[in-house]
């Protein structure tokens, strides 16, 4: 048996693996001289030698897993590098790269470090005057595009940027009538990069060489909450300590899975693919296409997975819907089984006594439920499961650990290379989002503000000093813009809402939307939920249904609607959504410090937010300000009093063309609990 | 118009080859009603040929002509040099001919991949105790040949997703995909489109037109297309024959054809201010 196969086994049958596995790092590293690798190259390089004939990437193509070793993928990234060279890449440009998940994007990525260029990674399905600016502010002389519809985009905003040097494709189909002057494949690339070894071989070399612990490693743009995306500088510092911490953290090893299917301009993306991958050594494997995710998921059944939130509740949603249609059998089996795992599956996961007939039955539960219903889900192997960047519902936390999936969540931000605080096995709940990450440092400022330092603290927004100050002080601590505090018994952190968005109400009680957001939203039929009410005697809202669950619910229930905005207005969806928010009312209600964000008047929006048309970021945050401005008719009108109110709304189709859709628009009251809260605070 | 027996080069840069199939005199008659009335073009080798004009003109005839589905009642059929005469239609799959149908005539119970298989039957040798064989005979083999040339046409046509799905369960639009993949599956050398577009949203009509200049291009794949929507048929084709009533009353370029008189009166029409 190989070394290292021997030593996972070990790693497995060890159980108690922390310690073993800290021993066995420590052992890799002196046996292979770990501790010099100070860059995401030279751990390509360790890799290459250290696990050279074992899977590195897979990409699903023409119906195969195909699979590239460590030692093909050095040799393909190799390759790229020196094609780099030869098309002029010099020390400090920017190379853009946009595309899905493809190992090919991945290697760029690599590559362009290797010359000792920067990469930066954009979001595929920005519209082409984002891309411009991204692409203008960061002055990428190069980009990887991944098809035509990609260097389309790039050559439509070619007048508003700088010069472009070489655009380089991965996918040729549609590419052949393009003009070629300064334009060529990323196969052809490396085909003259290979050509060019010995004339160009020793100049790699002397770039990699030149890579330091400090310089930079990628270039992200922040998402754009508010205002413009910010170049965010991540350094090999940044990456590589993170990631080590964050493996061993969760004992990651070279036999995990990973499918990497998230944008890869997303710095979770970056550090799950490339950081951690790099540092362990797992395999990244990439989809067939976007549309083929859920199967490419069952069919490698990854070990370590991360997914926002929204992907568990829409299979959640799935699965739920599916059961609806089951027959009484199945039906019965399901609903029996998963009453058992609700009430002990999430014991027997965390490791805590639980009686042997309750064990025999969740037993026969994973048998004849459970592991099916995993099995379908893709879930089946899973031994870390993440989701963060939004709060999660309870019964949707609960359903995926009840089930025996470890799903965990974190806290993280771009600027601290993903990990601020993380949940550890054993310590899992809904309303955290865990303890500080290794080597985090973490302070509540007096405002409630969350701060953070740690190695994975970014170097700087690029171009921008006034920004970097403002977000990093002297000594390293970082504003997150979150507001939280910890919990006493635990020393969990919690996080209520964004610093900036957490007001006041006109009387003066505390006012928190994404709280009140988050609970509106963790019912399937409500998508995205605006909550409105800073520096007004009280709160209303903007509701979106979800058009899945909503329409199953309406084919069920005998509702004929014609399209999303019949739907929404119908009488008996308004008669449901007042139904989940005077719930949701009343569970705020019995929060002393928040009861005051009740909602008295909502209405249920003609058109699903969009990124597209800028409510939303393209992380599907929703932005404030721009939603205040557009629908100011509406907000108006949920004040005014108005029964209803007409509105046209201009919308972005995908192709950048616009139109208007108009409608008018019904408001209506929700019941609100006198809390406890308006006595206290009439008593101060 | 351009000289036409060395071939000619297109608007967007394109070669066009000689004559690969040449029709002369068509003739078509269903008892007594004439269907097509003497009728005479050619299609080269690499072009986008369209066949327009209003209903009933005989534009689906023609298309059925051309297959060698309908045997001319007058006239000669040429095809790369050569007088056809009647032929089963194994004859004309293996001639290098596939097409796709205005009603989707697809196997609903079986999956998109299956279906596509059956596009390669043409160019599986394999018979049927052969292929109980398996391992044996190589029938294996030959499958796998044949999946990979399939999945190839998978990739192209971006359908990687309902590879597995029963026809049956998909919508329109994907169903006319599905039907020019089995058609390409045949690897013909002329591929004929019968409204390919009918009844599709734009978003569906764009990839369409899409696929269908990247499989002129990339496989360089002769097509001859029936189509109502004028935007696509002019962006498309490069020469558009025009029919009304069976007869021919107009043939070429796109813009030639836009301008002739004839045809703005019967199919055209004129846009008003």
């Amino acid at each position: 048996m190989p070394q290292w196969a021997r030593r996972n086994r070990l790693f497995v049958r060890g159980r108690c693996r922390a310690t073993g596995a800290r021993e066995d790092n420590l052992a890799d590293a002196v046996a292979t001289g770990q501790d010099t690798a100070r860059s995401i190259p030279a751990l390509l390089a360790r890799n290459a030698a250290r696990y050279s004939a074992l899977p590195a990437y897979r990409e699903k193509e023409f119906g195969i897993w195909q699979s590239w070793t460590w030692a093909q993928s050095a040799q393909e990234i190799r390759a790229l590098a020196l094609g780099m060279l030869n098309l002029g890449v010099e020390r400090g440009d920017h190379v853009a790269i946009i595309g899905r998940n493809r190992p090919a994007h991945y290697w760029a990525i690599v590559a362009s470090q290797m010359c000792g260029a920067v990469p930066v990674a954009l979001y595929q399905d920005a519209a082409a005057e984002e891309m411009a600016y991204v692409m203008e502010h960061c002055g990428a002389r190069f980009v990887v595009a991944g098809d035509q519809e990609q260097v389309d985009k790039v050559l439509e905003i070619e007048d508003q940027i700088q010069p472009l040097t070489h655009v380089m494709y991965s996918d040729k189909r549609g590419m052949r009538k393009y003009d070629h002057a300064r334009m060529n494949a990323l196969a052809d690339v490396q085909a003259e990069g290979r050509a060019a070894q010995q004339r160009l071989g020793a100049e790699l070399d002397r770039r990699i060489a030149e890579l330091d612990y400090d310089s930079t490693c990628v270039m992200l743009y922040t998402s754009g909450t508010t205002g413009k995306p910010k170049g965010v500088v991540l350094s090999n510092r940044n990456i590589i300590e993170t990631a080590k911490a964050s493996s061993e953290f969760d004992r990651l090893n070279r036999n995990d899975e990973v499918l990497a299917y998230l944008p890869l301009a997303w710095v979770g993306d970056f550090i799950f693919s490339v950081g951690q991958a790099y540092w362990t050594g797992f395999t990244v494997n990439c989809p067939e296409s976007p549309d083929t995710m859920m199967t490419d998921l069952r069919e490698i059944g990854p070990t370590y997975f991360f997914a926002p939130p929204r992907v568990f509740e829409q299979q959640l949603t799935t699965v739920m819907i599916r059961m609806e249609d089951a027959g009484r059998v199945k039906k019965w089996l399901f609903d029996h089984f998963m009453s058992v795992a609700r009430a002990v599956g999430p014991d027997i996961l965390d490791g805590k006594p639980v009686g042997l007939g309750k064990r025999l039955s969740y037993w026969l539960g994973d048998l004849l439920v459970y592991g099916p219903l995993k099995n379908t889900l893709g879930y089946s192997r899973i031994r870390v499961g993440y989701t963060a960047g939004e709060a999660i519902g309870p019964e949707i936390f609960s359903f995926y650990r009840a089930l025996g999936i470890n799903l965990k969540q974190l806290y993280g931000q771009t600027e601290a290379s993903v990990f601020i605080t993380q949940q550890p096995d054993g310590e899992v709940r809904a309303d955290t989002v865990g303890v500080p990450s290794p080597g985090v440092e973490l302070r509540i400022a007096e405002s409630g503000e969350v701060f953070y330092r740690s190695p994975g603290t970014f170097v700087e927004y690029y171009k921008n000093a006034e920004s970097t100050a403002s977000t990093k002080d002297p000594e390293g601590w970082v504003a997150t813009g979150d507001a939280g505090f910890f919990e006493t018994e635990t020393g969990h952190l919690r996080i209520i809402d964004r610093a900036k968005d957490v007001g006041k109400l006109a009387n003066g009680g505390m006012f928190a939307p994404k709280y009140v957001e988050n609970k509106l939203k963790f019912y399937p039929a409500i998508l995205e939920a605006v909550v409105f009410g800073a520096g007004r005697d009280r709160c209303t809202a903007f509701i979106n249904i979800d058009l899945s669950a909503v329409g199953n619910w309406a084919e069920r229930n005998n509702l004929s609607y014609a399209s999303y905005q019949e739907l929404a207005g119908h009488p008996r969806v308004y008669e449901m959504i007042r139904g989940h928010i005077e719930a949701v009312n009343e569970s705020i209600a019995q929060d002393p410090m928040l009861s005051g964000c009740q909602i008295h008047r909502f209405l249920i929006l003609h058109k699903e937010l969009d990124a597209d048309d800028g409510e939303l970021t393209r992380t599907r945050k929703v932005r404030r300000s721009i939603i205040g401005e557009k629908f100011h008719d509406l907000i108006a009108a949920l004040y005014d009093g108005s029964p209803e109110i007409y509105t046209e709304t201009e919308v972005t189709y995908e192709d950048g063309r616009k139109g208007k859709i108009r409608a008018t628009l019904r408001i209506e009251d929700a019941a609100v609990v006198p809390g406890p809260a308006p006595v206290a605070e009439a008593a101060e | 118009m351009k000289d036409m027996n060395e071939g000619y080069l297109t608007a967007d840069g394109r070669q066009i080859g000689g004559v690969v199939m040449e029709l002369k005199d068509i003739t078509l008659r269903f008892g007594g009603l004439t269907a097509i009335e003497k009728i005479s073009f050619d299609i080269r080798d690499g072009e986008i040929r369209a066949i327009i004009g209003p209903n009933g003109a005989g534009k689906s005839s023609m298309l059925n002509v051309i297959s060698g589905f309908y045997v001319p009642s007058d006239g000669e059929v040429w095809f790369k040099g050569v007088r056809r005469g009647p032929m089963k239609p194994y004859e004309i799959a293996r001639l290098g001919i596939a097409r796709t149908f205005q009603n989707i005539a697809l196997f609903d119970g079986m999956s998109v991949l299956d279906n596509i298989m059956t596009g390669r039957l043409t160019h599986m040798k394999k018979g049927l105790i052969a292929q109980a064989g398996w391992w044996f005979t190589g029938a294996a083999r030959e499958e796998y040949e044949n999946r990979e040339k399939v999945e190839r046409i998978i990739d192209f046509l971006e359908i990687q997703n309902i590879r597995k799905t029963p026809v049956g369960r998909l919508p329109y639009g994907l169903k006319k995909r599905v039907e020019l993949a089995r058609a390409l599956a045949a690897e013909p050398k002329i591929l004929l489109l019968d409204e390919p577009m009918a009844g599709m949203n734009v978003e569906e009509k764009e990839d369409m037109c899409r696929f269908v200049l990247d499989l002129n291009d990339e496989f360089g794949t002769t097509i001859v297309l029936i189509e109502h929507d004028m935007g696509v048929v002019m962006d498309l084709s490069d020469r558009v024959v025009v029919m009304d009533y069976g007869k021919k009353i107009g043939d070429g370029a796109p813009d030639e054809v836009r301008n002739n008189q004839a045809v703005v009166d019967a199919y055209l029409g004129v846009a008003h201010d």
